[in-house]
């Protein structure tokens, strides 16, 4: 029997004998990264409930189920846990870690211990987070971004959360800074930065975020938690602070958030589209520079958060331009992914079928972001559904969606199984549907006028509203029927070798699969593109004994 | 990890050799790692000098003022003091490296030494300061105090950031015994020092911050009134 890493591993402390012991001491990057993949989708079904709670609050005007101050609690919760639990970690965390650093050929990540570290101190951070819900005054009613003078004076658990985040954030930076050292030191020999596959590229603009940006919101935190506890007064205007200073220190960091959750998110698009077109990617350089061009622009955009809060007009103009600029390097992967399918020959598999949708949802909601840059649209448009509709179309729509690609990519890679493949895209069709009646009608109540975070609204919302509980309905099935397909792929599924997708890339080049514990037989000397396809055939085949090329 | 480690070599085509870098034993990789996290520190730190320029625009006259209150003997005695233990600390460095372990140990305790005196000298300028009645909740810092708001702006960031640096120091004290344990167990040595090498460049961070933050603050109303 091959030994897979299910049966071995290394451990942070000593050799337990027993599995649960293994895995909570784990240091071997694949099984860290199942554990995220656990403990993430289980957050976001809880955040995906809460969000239902509020669903079925607004399906009539007026308080049917909770009452105003529970509303504001639910979407704090809903948002605390979908950004700080979900998206920002999420795919880095889970694919960065399991697929990462197979694909450039190591055997681990650079600091395996401090990985393991880096998950437990998540572990830590989400337990302070949720624990608030019981503890103190009741959970904190901002809305995740603690916005002052109102999160200063809240007599809810702000604290707690506050430190929560501080801790999420380190766990950020420090996967952030795991992986850039990996990807700087770890390569395979001969693996140029220029070699390296799309998502190793968008995992290290993604990495450089983690790093520049996370403290700078890290020590706003703790300026705000300070002034809670000790009164200091920099924000707050009572005691001569300035709220706003609030918001352009938050800004700067949970802007670039935006696109360190996307920049990864992009970079699995990068893989599903040439394999399941068969055809190398159009443009590697592009969407590869693109990525480093995203993470770049994207610093310094934080501005258009802030048009309504009193900002010189010319720093709203420039800010309004820079976050035009952002949408080139964005259309530029748009268009490289639609030219590497044509003339390629598309497999319509699952993984597929969710990167097709994603070009979809995403593109409403980048134009729709678009929109809400120039100046006066915003002006309209702040704080309204329609703004909820576009962030929710780019990052469920975007990243979430292709996480779900992601996962359903990387499945057999994982669990070494198939799931049905059949059931799968019948879940991607009912969310795909369920998606868009969910959000579509706010766009349009949005842009009529019907503002965000309200618990009661005027009749004549009340269609978008019952539209949008519909299709939170036909979400939500989608979604369980999706885990329902994934869990028992798992469970039951037909087993498959190491490359069923003919993939090129060096994670599909293992002995077997599930991968064994310290992954490549041996490591190879790569002089290869990462997407070379010739007649719909992988050109680099590899004999698995030795990781020398035969072809 | 207890057996040696022996790197990977990897064959091209023409059957040339190529070492591959392990995670294990990887000197440059941790200064690397380090340096980044370093980086996370400058932004921190960063975030709070663009929050006190800020109010600084807004308040000119409130932190001038204010600022010529702080006692700049005891601010520059602790600059220097800082100084020299990052002096000490490199001298460490290279002892380390040249094989003497015993100056190392030497320079690492004079280090910690100085820091202590670094708190303790930070501790009688804030006592100081509480008996003019100057620190957080404490008197003119409250919120229904009459002091103007640029001094309690400024004074909240100086008991912030000095705080804050504070801490950083005694990080390091904490750094450096763990070092010094390290290097008495034998895990650290001339061969092996990369804990010795980021935990030196940790304190110079740690001094490079309070080099800007020692002008910021104690010199900017140095002739300020007179």
């Amino acid at each position: 029997m091959k030994k897979t890493y299910f049966d071995e591993t290394h451990c942070a402390i000593g050799h337990p004998k027993s599995t649960f012991m293994q895995w909570m001491l784990t240091i071997d990057h694949k099984r860290i990264g199942i554990m995220y993949a656990v403990v993430m989708m289980t957050f976001f079904f809880v955040a995906v409930a809460t969000a239902f709670l509020m669903r079925l609050e607004l399906f009539a005007p007026g308080g049917q189920f909770i009452d105003g101050d529970t509303f504001n609690q639910a979407f704090t919760l809903h948002g605390v846990i979908m950004i700080f639990l979900f998206m920002v970690p999420g795919i880095p965390a889970i694919f960065g870690n399991i697929v990462m650093p197979l694909m450039i050929g190591a055997k681990d990540v650079a600091f395996p211990r401090l990985n393991w570290f880096t998950f437990w101190l998540y572990i830590v951070g989400a337990l302070f987070a949720l624990s608030t819900l019981w503890t103190g005054n009741g959970f904190a009613d901002t809305g995740w971004t603690f916005y002052a003078p109102y999160s200063l004076n809240t007599d809810t658990s702000v604290v707690m959360l506050l430190v929560a985040a501080f801790i999420l954030g380190m766990a950020s930076i420090l996967t952030g800074l795991n992986f850039l050292v990996t990807i700087h030191r770890l390569r395979a020999p001969g693996m140029t930065f220029f070699k390296m596959p799309l998502f190793v590229w968008g995992i290290y603009a993604t990495g450089w975020i983690q790093l520049l940006a996370t403290p700078v919101v890290g020590i706003t935190l703790i300026l705000a938690l300070l002034e809670k506890l000790l009164g200091i007064g920099i924000f707050d205007p009572a005691k001569g602070g300035d709220p706003v200073l609030f918001e352009h220190l938050f800004w700067i960091y949970s802007h670039p958030a935006v696109y360190l959750m996307i920049l990864p998110a992009f970079g699995v698009m990068s893989e599903i589209i040439p394999t399941f077109s068969r055809k190398e990617v159009f443009g590697y350089r592009t969407i590869a520079l693109s990525s480093a061009a995203i993470a770049g622009i994207g610093y310094l955009v934080w501005g258009h958060h802030l048009f309504t809060s009193g900002m010189a007009d010319l720093a709203k103009t420039v800010f309004s331009f820079l976050t035009f600029f952002v949408a080139v390097p964005t259309g530029i992967k748009f268009y490289d992914w639609v030219a590497t399918m044509y003339g390629g020959k598309i497999v319509l598999r699952t993984p597929m079928l969710w990167a097709l949708g994603t070009i979809i949802t995403f593109v409403i909601g980048g134009l729709t972001g678009v929109t809400i840059t120039m100046i006066g649209v915003d002006i309209h448009l702040q704080d309204t559904y329609y703004t909820v509709a576009h962030f929710h179309y780019a990052m469920l729509g975007g990243v979430a969606f292709l996480m779900f690609a992601g996962m359903h990519y990387w499945f057999p890679l994982v669990t070494g199984k198939m799931y049905n493949e059949a059931k799968a895209k019948i879940a991607f069709y009912i969310i795909f549907i369920g998606f868009n009646f969910l959000w579509f009608p706010m766009l349009i109540a949005g842009y009529l006028g019907m503002p965000r975070r309200y618990f009661d609204y005027l009749p004549e919302f009340q269609i978008y509203h019952q539209v949008a509980f519909f299709g939170a309905v036909v979400f939500i099935i989608g979604i369980t029927l999706m885990m329902y397909v994934l869990i028992q792929g798992w469970r039951k599924g037909e087993k498959v070798g190491p490359n069923p997708w003919n993939a090129t890339t060096l994670e599909w080049h293992l002995p077997y699969s599930p991968a064994p514990l310290e992954n490549h037989t041996k490591v190879p000397y790569v002089d290869f593109d990462p997407y070379e396809y010739k007649n719909g055939e992988p050109v680099v085949k590899f004999d698995y004994a030795t990781m020398k090329r035969i072809d | 990890m207890a057996h040696e480690y022996v790197p990977e070599i990897a064959t091209d085509r023409e059957g040339n050799e190529y070492v591959v870098q392990g995670w294990q034993d990887d000197f440059y990789g941790g200064k690397l790692g380090f340096w980044l996290f370093m980086f996370t520190e400058v932004m921190m730190f960063g975030a709070m000098f663009l929050a006190l320029t800020y109010y600084k625009t807004l308040h000119p006259e409130d932190f001038l003022t204010a600022s010529h209150h702080l006692n700049r003997l005891l601010g520059g005695t602790n600059t220097v003091i800082l100084l020299i233990s990052a002096l000490t600390m490199g001298l460490g460095l290279l002892k380390m490296r040249v094989g003497d372990v015993k100056g190392a140990k030497l320079m690492i305790y004079i280090t910690m030494f100085l820091a202590a005196m670094f708190l303790a000298i930070k501790g009688v300028e804030w006592t100081e300061e509480y008996e003019h009645g100057i620190f957080l909740m404490h008197d003119k810092l409250l919120p229904e105090s009459s002091f103007p708001f640029g001094e309690k702006l400024f004074y909240g960031l100086y008991f912030t950031m000095t705080g804050l640096h504070g801490f950083h120091i005694i990080i390091g004290i904490g750094l450096m015994i763990w070092l010094l344990k390290r290097i008495n167990a034998g895990k650290v040595t001339p061969e092996h020092h990369i804990l010795h090498w980021n935990i030196a460049l940790y304190w110079d961070i740690v001094h490079l911050i309070w080099v800007f933050v020692f002008p910021y603050f104690y010199m900017i109303g140095a002739n300020h009134g007179n």
